[in-house]
């Protein structure tokens, strides 16, 4: 479904992004982990089209995706949920999640966006409880599915996730994963960034582990959670220890 | 329904009021509500400021004055010539000028109001320079005048109710949703695939548009312009609408206009003082009610409400 190869991006000087290559097919969940600054967001907003200057090839169901930008992306199906959430703090949580259609012809698809609606609400009950109050005044875990919920009003094929984890606790992120489970099982193809590495990799069909712009390691989910290296590095240091100790 | 009542308090004020002096002030309400209404939908919705938005009222202006005064026009003809002058000026202008954001826009289009100004000062071959044009013919329609007395004042309000319809219909749309999306976040409206340059472009020549128009009204009303009534504070003037009315508020655009029209009459009596007392009170509404008047009278109304439900609820002692 997406291919990229020897992907190169550039902010101005710096170059963000070195080299990267991988593949994400159908109906997988791919994790990208890795350590702060290590281009794991970039990668992400190249993907969707919101930055420009790269290099390299990226290619979505065989098209390339050169020159063309977010407008485009969305419609052709790919959404990303943005790290940080980025919602629209004073609008109510159901004009954040229209907001998210925002590509689809109301006119033309109007039954089907509402049908969508419904599909988003049922996924998040919490949000149909909150439907009126503004998005910047939702709990922390509200936001996030709310910024998954307005992603997925897009009818996204692919859905790229930035740290969805972030800052909530562990049962949220159960219930978070979860959620991404289900929509795999509904044919979804998912591009997972992660810090959190052991639960992204616990859900990952494959992952790949970026350093400085560039891939490291690559693997299926259970490999790499037991890789050493990656233990070492993202699943905290005295993980081994940890574990040894206990038993 | 909320139209329709809107109509109907413009017909009942024109049939009611025969004081000239009355009239004119209602009819400048309404030349002023045009100017709010569209920078609200830029500066309120949108987010974008422009400090410069009088160029474009006096874009309508001359336009019109020069075509009908110097070239003949009649000013039926002179409006679609003039409001496509802005179309195409407002773009040229937008199309760089709104890469900018924040502080740096509002420097952007306060250069380009300035650059308006001595325009419109400076070619006087055309403009008549700081004398200014003189002679602009009245609207009439079959030889009935438009431009004076009550037909001036319905033939604005006219233009309002259309020109709030329309905003109406922009704001309550996807299109509106994107605005305020832009507003909140670019980088977010972005990643929901909104085309943000383009919207702000256009949002930015709706509202010259709607200048313009008000320019052209003011023009063939007054008959005479002069640069003066198109300077730097006249755009002040015009944010200063906008953000005492309230952002985003449609019904805000018609408060704000309202209160700086008549305010500065009200205050002649402080002569010397009039300034000062002017910006006193700007001053304490946007201390008191920062949210603009609007959004603040609704809310002081709310409150007194919750007040009073609670006052009757109080268990008795
Ligand atoms: N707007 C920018 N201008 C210049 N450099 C940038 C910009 N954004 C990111 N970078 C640099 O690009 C590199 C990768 O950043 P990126 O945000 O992709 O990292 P990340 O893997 O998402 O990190 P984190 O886990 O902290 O979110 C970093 O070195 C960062 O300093
Ligand atoms: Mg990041």
């Amino acid at each position: 479904m997406l291919r990229i190869r020897n992907l190169k991006c550039y902010y101005g000087k710096i170059r963000a992004i070195n080299g990267v290559s991988l593949s994400v097919r159908t109906g997988e969940i791919i994790a990208l982990i890795g350590a702060n600054g290590a281009g794991k967001s970039t990668l992400l907003l190249t993907i969707s089209g919101l930055l420009q200057d790269w290099e390299g090839e990226i290619l979505f169901q065989r098209e390339s995706l050169r020159g063309l930008k977010a407008p485009a992306m969305v419609e052709r199906g790919i959404s990303l949920v943005p790290e940080g959430r980025l919602l629209f703090p004073p609008m109510s949580v159901l004009d954040n999640l229209k907001l998210g259609a925002y590509r689809r012809s109301l006119r033309r698809e109007h039954a089907a966006v509402e049908q969508d609606l419904e599909e988003v609400l049922n996924l998040f009950p919490i949000l149909r409880e909150r439907a009126r109050q503004q998005a910047g005044t939702l709990s922390g875990g509200e936001q996030q599915m709310l910024a998954i919920g307005r992603a997925l009003m897009a009818r996204p094929r692919l859905l790229l996730l930035d740290e969805p984890s972030m800052g909530l606790a562990p049962f949220l992120v159960r219930l978070i994963l979860d959620v991404l489970v289900q929509l795999k099982g509904q044919g979804m193809t998912l591009l997972l960034v992660e810090q959190n590495a052991r639960a992204a990799l616990q859900i990952a069909d494959r992952g790949y582990v970026l350093e400085n712009g560039k891939v490291v390691l690559e693997g299926n989910g259970c490999d790499l959670l037991a890789d050493q290296d990656v233990k070492r590095a993202y699943l905290g240091k005295d993980y081994r220890e940890f574990c040894e100790g206990r038993s | 329904m909320r139209q329709f009542t809107f109509a109907a308090a413009i017909l009942a004020l024109g049939l009611t009021v025969s004081q000239s002096y009355h009239l004119q002030l209602l009819t400048f309400i309404g030349i002023h509500t045009l100017l709010a209404l569209g920078l609200n939908m830029l500066m309120g919705y949108a987010g974008q400021i422009s400090l410069g938005h009088a160029a474009f009222y006096g874009l309508g202006a001359y336009g019109t004055g020069i075509l009908t005064v110097h070239w003949g026009f009649s000013p039926w003809a002179g409006l679609p010539l003039t409001l496509a002058l802005t179309f195409v000026v407002a773009f040229l202008v937008a199309l760089p000028m709104l890469k900018l954001s924040g502080y740096y826009l509002g420097m952007g289009t306060l250069g380009f109001g300035m650059i308006a100004f001595v325009v419109f000062r400076e070619w006087s071959s055309l403009t008549g320079g700081d004398s200014g044009l003189v002679g602009i013919p009245a609207l009439d329609v079959g030889g009935v005048s438009l431009s004076s007395g009550k037909a001036g004042y319905f033939l604005v309000w006219a233009c309002v109710l259309l020109a709030f319809f329309a905003c109406e219909r922009v704001v309550d749309s996807r299109v509106g949703r994107a605005l305020r999306a832009i507003h909140d976040s670019e980088r977010a409206a972005a990643a929901m695939g909104i085309d943000t340059s383009r919207l702000k472009v256009w949002v930015f020549v709706f509202s010259a548009l709607l200048a313009s128009l008000a320019g052209f009204l003011y023009a063939h009303l007054v008959t005479f312009i002069s640069p003066n009534s198109f300077d730097f504070l006249v755009s002040v003037r015009i944010v200063t609408m906008v953000v005492i009315g309230g952002m985003a508020s449609i019904w805000g655009s018609l408060l704000g206009a309202a209160v700086l029209t008549i305010l500065p009459e009200w205050l002649h009596v402080f002569t010397d003082y009039e300034m000062v007392v002017y910006g006193l009170i700007l001053m304490t509404i946007m201390i008191f009610l920062p949210q603009g008047l609007t959004r603040g009278i609704l809310d002081i109304h709310e409150r007194s409400k919750r007040k009073d439900t609670a006052a009757s609820s109080a268990p008795r002692s």
